[in-house]
């Protein structure tokens, strides 16, 4: 049980219990790529664990989380089983998962599809044409998904796009609205309202309850947004709910 | 398939709920199922099928029906005013309802969240291992007036069996847990929380339920700029103004509020239950108090089909008492007192 006092007393990894049927394990309290990559190989190795008494496995940004059924597990046996995984390796310093994706995603930039493109732009420093050239150029990892279903948060960008989220809610952006804030973007799943400033459209469909294949992405995919002009928008949409979006796995 | 129950009226938010879709917290869904699980459990205990059936939740406001053949149905969760062809019907009980007869359902007595269960479940398709609609992920839909719901096979069973009325439908006591991030709030402040009366808030849904404090709001020591981590159903966050918001089924997945705490799963029903304006507090427990009150919940729900009784009738209340015949198939000597 030392490692149960040691995870509690301050500094990462950090284990708590997350409600009564829960356990969360974090590295970090802020957004880092080790500590990322650390919760998305943690989560690999409980799920890899396969403990009959855990019921769901999940990563958020930089933290890990585990659930059992409290009435039929030992739940403080769980949780020392949990540290001695956690102490076992460097999370920080394991490799990302294997059987992940590189996603090359057609987008509308600007336009009235994305009529905030200039403005974010200029909060970044930069031209509309350089914040495209930017984006399209940086390979996003999708940090965790949340918030709605199907819905990833990718990561990151350059420096520069460290912009703060509006005060003032956008009341509507579309599914499939590509949007930027404190150097991440975001695909939405659904219609929603946002404090992210939408900078491009696709027509990827990341959530379809009906499908075979309700859910797109997984945490660890890598995703590149490749410009297309307006006018292709709606041969995209056409195409189905890939909106013209192919998969490579990353070896 | 045993018939339907057609919708002429609804109220506002209803919709099928069951026992959500538990295991995709890692896709960005959320579990999702009835706010009231607990009745969900009444419901399946009156009318003696598994908990796994899928109900009409009805919120604040029920609807007007009427079935397209007989059916059992079980009325639980926050009481509403209900009739059958104008005759007052006992709510969290069990009743017959034949082909052609109007059953309504008017606005709640108490509480938020009333359920209507018919005998065999409605048999909506399943999307992802559910038939309960997921409002705020886009699974299902709210109905509406000339909605037809398919009803699954009853393998049958009396009707006339009432529970006992439970207290959960006017606010008290949320017990709590401490989390990851209570540490953010200082001791005198986790300690006026517990001390603090909370009215329940107009605004609140399916994803949770705001509490506004009788004093000063709440904050915590990292201010709101922490980094988005996994929330559960339960988690108390803290928002801008300091009022604390108790998640609910389907809350998000991921959430940027710093948390206090996190109500425990049998006090839930207590939480959704609550209607604006009712009284909570919440009062902190350690793992061995909350074990305790979870697996004494468990246990009760376990214990409902040994708590049923039976409705008194009226014997001049002719058509009720047909009905109570025609579809139970038993007399009501057969299990008395069972």
């Amino acid at each position: 049980m030392t490692h149960v006092s040691e995870h509690s007393a301050g500094g990462f990894p950090r284990i708590d219990w997350l409600g009564l049927d829960g356990l969360l394990v974090r590295f970090g309290d802020a957004l880092s790529e080790p500590a990322n990559r650390a919760a998305l190989a943690l989560r690999h190795a409980v799920t890899r664990e396969g403990w009959p008494e855990v019921e769901e496995v999940t990563s958020a940004l930089v933290s890990t989380y585990l659930r059992f059924d409290p009435l039929s597990a030992d739940g403080a046996d769980v949780r020392a089983r949990l540290a001695k995984l956690v102490d076992s390796r460097d999370w920080m310093a394991e490799p990302l998962p294997g059987g992940r994706r590189l996603w090359r995603v057609p987008a509308v930039f600007g336009t009235d599809l994305a009529p905030q493109l200039a403005e974010a732009a200029e909060l970044a420093g930069v031209t509309p044409e350089q914040a495209i050239a930017q984006i399209a150029a940086t390979r996003l990892r999708v940090q965790t998904i949340g918030f709605a279903p199907g819905q990833p948060y990718l990561g990151e960008l350059p420096e520069n796009w460290a912009i703060p989220r509006q005060t003032a809610l956008t009341p509507r952006v579309e599914v499939g609205a590509l949007c930027v804030a404190i150097r991440q973007m975001t695909l939405f799943s659904t219609a929603t309202p946002t404090g992210w400033r939408q900078v491009a459209q696709t027509a990827l469909r990341l959530f379809r309850p009906e499908s075979e294949t309700p859910f797109v992405l997984s945490p660890g995919d890598e995703v590149l947004f490749e410009p297309v002009e307006r006018s292709a928008y709606e041969l995209l949409c056409a195409e189905g709910p890939d909106g013209g979006a192919v998969a490579e796995v990353l070896a | 398939m045993s018939g339907a129950l057609i919708v002429h009226k609804a109220g506002p938010a209803m919709s099928l709920q069951d026992l959500g879709r538990p295991g995709l917290l890692s896709r960005g869904l959320s579990r999702g199922g009835a706010a009231d699980r607990l009745a969900l459990a009444e419901g399946a205990a009156l009318l003696g099928q598994g908990s796994e059936c899928a109900a009409l939740e009805m919120a604040g406001m029920g609807g007007v029906f009427e079935a397209t053949q007989s059916l059992r149905i079980a009325l639980t969760g926050a009481p509403m005013r209900a009739t059958l062809d104008a005759a007052p019907l006992v709510w969290g009980a069990s009743h017959g309802l034949r082909a052609g007869m109007r059953l309504e359902i008017g606005p709640v007595l108490a509480g938020i969240y009333g359920y209507l269960q018919v005998g065999g479940g409605f048999a909506a398709s399943e999307v992802l291992g559910a038939r309960g609609a997921h409002l705020s992920a886009g699974i299902g839909r709210v109905l509406a007036a000339g909605d037809r719901l398919a009803v699954g096979a009853d393998a049958g069973g009396e009707t006339g069996l009432a529970l006992p009325q439970d207290d959960r439908f006017s606010g008290g006591t949320l017990r709590a847990l401490h989390g990851p991030q209570t540490a953010m709030f200082s001791s005198d402040e986790v300690a006026r929380f517990q001390s603090t009366r909370f009215a329940r808030d107009a605004r609140g849904n399916r994803m949770g339920v705001r509490l506004i404090p009788d004093g000063a709001g709440f904050h915590s020591r990292a201010g709101l700029s922490i980094l988005s981590d996994i929330v559960v159903p339960g988690d108390i966050q803290i928002t801008g103004d300091g009022a604390p918001m108790v998640l609910l089924s389907e809350c998000q997945t991921t959430g940027g509020y710093p948390r206090i705490g996190t109500v425990l799963p049998c006090d839930l029903p207590r939480a959704a239950q609550a209607p604006a304006g009712a009284a909570l507090t919440i009062r902190f427990v350690d793992r061995a108090e909350a074990l305790a009150a979870e697996r004494a919940t468990a246990n009760a729900v376990r214990a409902l089909s040994g708590r049923l009784t039976r409705l008194v009738r009226d014997p001049r209340d002719m058509r009720d008492l047909l009905a109570y015949q025609l579809i139970s198939g038993v007399t009501a000597g057969k299990t008395e007192g069972g």
